[in-house]
């Protein structure tokens, strides 16, 4: 029987077939559990695209996460597919050109408020929107790039994954008692199109497969997306507000 | 396929993706600068060309091809 076997998670982010989401729904298919897709305005038509190469078509749903009319239609868009959800995977980041790549000093608040709206807020905005399909509990799980440091050309972008780490932690604690798990993957550089967004992102790429005890592939997405399906898995019942690193031991490393 | 045919399957999938008139695809021109399609919209040329040429195009080369020619030129390479 597979790990996710009669299980139904709702998956943002699945942009092409290189978008770590990507590999979680079709992780989630392989295990013999069903996804759902979201997407929104014009990605929607790459995101069509790369549900064509799942195992199994996948229903779309429209969700910008900073629209408030698209999530208040979440619940019925959802129920009109299925009873109840066991999962939320949120895999969503942005920010504009301006808040990445060295202008760190310079960056206005408007555009510092897009990157925490997109890329932090909107992890509350999207557990809340799923709270009403999983009244027996369920497990939420978001993609963080480690945030206890700081990082060459990420930037306001860093500064979002800090707002994302700590509002994985308080989303823990208030929906705990709703016997729903709430947890991170911190994962190495995989190259995807949100990564190739941020200038100069390859100038770590390579540091990181020096110093990894593992080893690290930036062109291989399936150990995040592994240790997604993992969360979202009925193998740790309790285990929330935690972020587990992916990134072939990277961050434990001095040097 | 000759070049003139992968420029033509091309420009009707620049046309289907991005609204692109076909008659000012050629060889010649790029992708953004002259044909105004941005790099979301490549992100779904790419892949909608994948389909129809049943090749590979890694992300790494993405950047590469920055002219209609230079698509055409991979295209041919890896089919
Ligand atoms: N690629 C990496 O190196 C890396 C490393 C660690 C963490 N992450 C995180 O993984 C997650 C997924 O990114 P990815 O690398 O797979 O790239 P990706 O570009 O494939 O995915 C990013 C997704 O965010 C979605 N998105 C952006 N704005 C949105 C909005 N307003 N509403 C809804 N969706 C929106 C996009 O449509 C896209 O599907 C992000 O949170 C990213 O920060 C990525």
């Amino acid at each position: 029987m597979g790990l996710m076997q009669g299980k139904t998670i709702l998956v943002t982010g699945v942009l092409t077939d290189h978008s770590i989401a990507f590999s979680v729904a079709k992780l989630i298919q392989d295990e013999g559990g069903t996804a759902i897709l979201t997407s929104f305005g014009r990605a929607m038509g790459a995101t069509q695209r790369a549900n064509s190469r799942l195992p199994k078509l996948a229903e779309i749903i429209e969700l910008d996460v900073t629209d408030n009319d698209n999530l208040t239609a979440l619940p019925d868009a959802l129920k009109k597919i299925t009873k109840k959800l066991d999962g939320v995977v949120h895999a969503i980041g942005f920010a504009p050109q301006s808040a990445l790549g060295g202008n760190f000093l310079n960056t206005e608040w408007p555009d510092v408020a897009t990157a925490l709206h997109v890329s932090a807020y909107s992890f509350k905005s999207l557990s809340m929107a799923c709270l009403d399909l999983m009244p027996e509990g369920g497990s939420i799980v978001g993609l963080d790039f480690d945030a206890t440091v700081s990082w060459p050309q990420y930037d306001w972008m860093g500064v979002a994954k800090s707002a994302l780490e700590s509002t994985s932690r308080y989303l823990a604690r208030h929906l705990g008692p709703k016997n729903i798990r709430v947890n991170l993957i911190a994962a190495g550089p995989v190259n995807t199109v949100a990564a190739k967004h941020i200038p100069g992102f390859e100038k770590f790429e390579d540091a990181w497969a020096a110093r990894a005890p593992l080893g690290w592939k930036v062109a291989d997405p399936i150990p995040s997306a592994k240790a997604v399906v993992a969360l979202l898995s009925d193998w740790f019942p309790s285990t929330t507000g935690e972020i587990i690193h992916v990134d072939g031991g990277y961050h434990s490393m001095g040097a | 396929m000759t070049d003139e045919q992968i420029v033509s399957e091309l420009a009707v999938i620049l046309n289907e993706v991005a609204g692109v008139d076909q008659s000012k695809v050629s060889a010649d021109k790029s992708f953004l600068d002259d044909l105004e399609v941005d790099s979301l919209s490549m992100v779904e040329v790419v892949m909608a060309a994948e389909d129809k040429f049943g090749v590979k195009i890694p992300d790494e080369e993405v950047k590469n091809l920055r002219t209609v020619g230079d698509a055409v030129a991979f295209i041919k390479k890896s089919a």
